[in-house]
């Protein structure tokens, strides 16, 4: 596969850089959010709509600061962005679909720091991706979270039924899955040649 | 005495310890994981990163502590995020300036300090309802307990990851490097290993506080 092509992108946010048990973005919804099935699930989806967003006004900002030599700003810029992004987004969902906003509701505004979505549009302005790049490389990001929750939560929801040590109940065990999970997925480290 | 409620909060030694032990960020509230997993893989690297953290922690309590009075409530998450934003712009510089070996080890984790939760939670909780003296003294023990938990991870990674520690190696050539715990696999486990060590301590102490409670009651 070429590096640069979409499918390797795509690909490589998504499994084998996992923003959350690769590059350790997003940890505190990882932990949070990942109790029930179903809450992974639209937590999933809100941070792919929020990323894909966010990355393209990322990329539009990135070059306006270019043009006017203000790179200095970049960060502000983009935490401003993206805070305004996630409100719009909650305003958009609320007036198009109030059903899915009150099954999201809660979650939408805890993606603002959310640190997976500043990340990525760091990672894709360092990476210098063209427009189409971004894309790929925001919705590879966003698959991958919620790959990471789905599994996380599905795990979380059989270990209920376990009969565990009481010290170990709680973040330390989860800490201890999320450790395996990693370490499954260090072994896709070798897919992109 | 009763004491004016007007007059500002007491400034008391448990405002400076209750971040470094009893809520410590990491540890106890469980904030700001992403980067006490992601660059603690040597010990350097994890005090580098909780200095800068502390140091941001103190800019952004003051301003925000100064300007509790003149931020709209409606607003007040965006501008804090700005003044953290801003002082993150400012340490990035410097970290820059000052090594660029350390600046590449940390990559994207400085500028990431600003969605870091601890700092906007105590901006929120503590700096936005506290004076001046109360807020520095506050973000300082925070600061120090995030980098207290940040080295105990780096510590342990560093030494079973590499046989070194700060730099230095510590156990010779034949010392074969427990490669994982440099990986990030390692960093979860790490974390784990002592969250769970602490709620050992915890549990301990509390068996430890009930007969004495009991013998309090019956006499």
């Amino acid at each position: 596969m070429q590096p640069d092509s979409l499918t390797f992108i795509f690909l490589n946010a998504a499994i084998i850089n996992n923003f959350v048990l690769a590059l350790f973005l997003g940890i505190c919804p990882f932990l949070g959010v990942s109790a029930k099935l179903n809450s992974a699930w639209n937590m999933g989806l809100a941070v792919i709509f929020v990323m894909l967003v966010s990355s393209t006004c990322a990329y539009g900002i990135n070059h306006l600061l270019v043009k006017y030599d203000l790179e200095f700003l970049r960060l502000i810029c983009y935490i401003a962005v993206i805070a305004s992004a996630v409100q719009l987004v909650e305003m958009t969902i609320k007036k198009v679909s109030p059903a899915l906003f009150r099954t999201l509701g809660i979650f939408l505004p805890l993606i603002t720091t959310n640190c997976a979505i500043l990340g990525l549009a760091l990672f894709q302005t360092n990476l210098a991706y063209n427009f189409v790049q971004c894309l790929a490389y925001s919705i590879g990001a966003g698959v991958g979270f919620m790959i990471a929750l789905i599994l996380m939560a599905g795990l979380r929801e059989k270990l209920e039924l376990a009969d565990v040590p009481d010290v170990t109940m709680g973040a330390a065990l989860s800490l201890m899955l999320g450790g395996l999970l990693s370490l499954i997925f260090m072994g896709f480290a070798g897919l992109g040649g | 005495m009763v004491r004016d409620p007007r007059l500002p909060a007491p400034l008391s030694w448990s405002t400076f310890t209750t971040g470094l032990w009893r809520e410590n960020p990491v540890f106890v509230m469980l904030l700001g994981l992403c980067p006490v997993l992601a660059v603690t893989n040597t010990a350097t690297n994890a005090l580098a990163m909780g200095l800068a953290t502390t140091f941001v922690l103190l800019c952004s309590g003051l301003l925000v502590s100064l300007l509790r009075k003149v931020i709209p409530k409606q607003v007040r998450i965006a501008s804090y995020i700005i003044i953290i934003a801003t002082f993150v712009t400012i340490t990035d510089y410097a970290i820059q300036a000052i090594s660029l070996d350390l600046y590449r080890a940390l990559g994207a984790f400085i500028q990431l300090i600003v969605v870091n939760c601890v700092i906007l939670g105590r901006a929120e909780a503590y700096a936005s309802k506290n004076p001046v003296r109360n807020a520095v003294v506050n973000a300082l023990g925070m600061g120090l307990g995030f980098t207290f938990a940040l080295l105990c991870l780096g510590v342990v990674r560093e030494v079973l990851g590499s046989g070194s520690l700060f730099g230095a190696d510590l156990f010779g050539p034949s010392f074969q490097p427990w490669a994982v715990f440099v990986l990030p696999p390692g960093g979860f486990f790490v974390l784990s290993f002592w969250l769970f060590v602490f709620a050992v301590f915890r549990k301990r102490q509390q068996r430890a506080a009930q007969p004495q409670q009991e013998a309090g009651h019956a006499a």
